[in-house]
């Protein structure tokens, strides 16, 4: 298996998170995103004519979209068929559903990260983390209520779903984009929780949680 | 906003300071920047030249003379001074040797001031915990003794005979190696690294910060590589490894308060291992540089 890949990619990243949980060996074809700007070059629009990463191949089958990638990979390898639920249409909705959230917040969280980061000065910051707060709150207040009803993951269900993971980076992230977590405290005791899930990784940006005993 | 200068500090002012890498500029091709809380615009002309001005691209300022802005190439970058420059941009021998691969291998915006910028450039006691078995790896933390210089003739302030255990120096490594390090600070927001190559036991690979203040807590950091390095055939191997580094100083970098740094000696707590930055603190005291720096006592 080959990943086309960027190692300050928050999109790249969740790929390699999630190869790491599923225990699968894979190569890392490492793209010069920044300053190099390879993803918009003509070998490797032959490959993605979007410019965009990652991309997966896997044997004769090529991906891409990370949260496409993503559900791919659960379909496929997750034998316990807990990370992507095909057989329960309710959580499955459900897993679809904030997987697209994670994609809202790649376009307002990763985007401001973007202009800070790396001077995409013909984004509109502004608007971007001010898109990023709204999303922020929508899940904070998501996952507290998650929390009273004892449940840890933003799907219904006692394990974490691709969902999970498809938000978990530019959230983490964010505070390169000038977007601080300080007032989403059920987003930052879930944050804690995806770092101690087995397989785990960490990237540039994002440190492993601390041995401490979880918060409630 | 971006804050502008304060006008009473000439030193910052008149020093050169880089505003780009010219790698990826393409000729006739004008782009935006800041430097120092002002707009400025940029442009290689087709002979190469780098053309710079105060202002917007949309103001069309590009023609009037008063807005033009002195401005240079070297190593790879322009650089500009918007005041009187008192001294020449600082040599950086390494550049020009045989053998040496130059590039830049980043770019990147960091909300935080220069100074601190050039600190963090500075420490090796955060190797192990933020560049975890890479450039560091417990319980190997010690830093050990070193020796810090200030030379008035040049100057610069070096530290040198300074060793660390390094599981992963460079792109180039292949094991775990005593690294020995070397610091040099010859601009007060630019600062050079040499260090043991894998591929080269006479000779120390160079990297350089070159921080341009955008305004006081807002920068873009470029750094400059001219290392020996014969085991990546791309360059991209070489700049991504630093790209990594770099991403893992940035939330450190970020979470430091206040973000000017203090120049007084009692606002932050100093140990052994920060020598050398004890003495970057006085130096630009010294200097008597006011941008991104807090000079009051606390």
């Amino acid at each position: 298996m080959k990943l086309y890949d960027f190692e300050l990619s928050g999109n790249c990243y969740k790929i390699r998170m999630f190869l790491n949980i599923l225990g699968i060996n894979y190569d890392r074809h490492p793209i010069d995103f920044f300053p190099g700007n390879e993803h918009k070059g003509p070998e490797f629009l032959a490959i993605n004519p979007l410019g965009q990463l990652p991309v997966l191949v896997d044997g004769t089958f090529q991906i891409r979209d990370a949260q496409a990638i993503l559900s791919y990979l659960a379909a496929k390898y997750d034998d316990g068929g807990t990370w992507y639920p095909t057989s329960d249409p309710e959580r499955l909705g459900e897993v679809n559903q904030w997987m697209a959230f994670g994609d809202m917040i790649t376009g307002t969280a990763s985007a401001a990260r973007l202009h800070d980061g790396l001077s995409y000065t013909q984004i509109d910051v502004k608007a971007a983390r001010a898109g990023a707060h709204r999303l922020f709150r929508i899940l904070d207040e998501h996952l507290w209520f998650a929390e009273r009803e004892g449940r840890s993951w933003i799907c219904k269900g006692d394990t974490p779903t691709i969902a999970d993971i498809a938000c978990f980076p530019y959230i983490m992230l964010a505070l390169e984009g000038g977007v601080s977590l300080q007032d989403y405290p059920a987003i930052r005791r879930w944050t804690d929780r995806v770092k101690r899930i087995p397989g785990f990784t960490v990237m540039s940006g994002i440190f492993s949680a601390g041995a401490g005993v979880e918060a409630a | 906003m971006l804050q502008n200068v304060n006008p009473t500090d000439p030193v910052v002012y008149n020093l050169w300071h880089v505003i780009t890498a010219v790698d990826d500029l393409t000729p006739g091709v004008p782009q935006e920047t800041a430097l120092l809380g002002e707009p400025l615009c940029f442009v290689l002309s087709e002979s190469g030249e780098p053309i710079v001005w105060k202002g917007k691209i949309a103001d069309q300022t590009s023609e009037d003379k008063n807005a033009r802005v002195r401005a240079q190439l070297k190593y790879g970058y322009i650089w500009v001074v918007l005041g009187e420059p008192e001294f020449e941009i600082f040599d950086i021998p390494e550049y020009v040797e045989d053998g040496r691969r130059n590039m830049n291998a980043i770019s990147v915006g960091l909300n935080t001031s220069a100074p601190r910028v050039v600190e963090n450039f500075l420490d090796m006691a955060h190797f192990p915990f933020v560049h975890t078995d890479l450039l560091g790896e417990e319980p190997h933390t010690e830093v050990s003794e070193y020796d810090v210089d200030y030379n008035p003739e040049e100057r610069e302030i070096w530290a040198t005979n300074c060793w660390f255990y390094q599981p992963k120096a460079s792109a180039a490594s292949e094991e775990g190696v005593l690294a020995e390090y070397k610091y040099r600070v010859p601009h007060p927001f630019c600062a050079i690294l040499y260090k043991t190559s894998p591929d080269d036991d006479t000779r120390l690979d160079a990297i350089a910060v070159l921080v341009q203040p955008l305004d006081e807590t807002r920068v873009r950091a470029h750094l400059l590589l001219s290392v020996i390095d014969h085991q990546n055939e791309l360059d991209k191997h070489i700049r991504l490894f630093q790209q990594t580094i770099l991403g893992q100083d940035k939330p450190i970098l970020e979470n430091q308060m206040p973000r000017r740094l203090p120049l007084n000696p009692r606002a932050e707590t100093p140990i052994r291992a920060d020598k050398v930055s004890i003495m970057y603190r006085r130096w630009l005291r010294e200097l008597d540089l006011h941008y991104g720096v807090i000079r009051e006592v606390a």
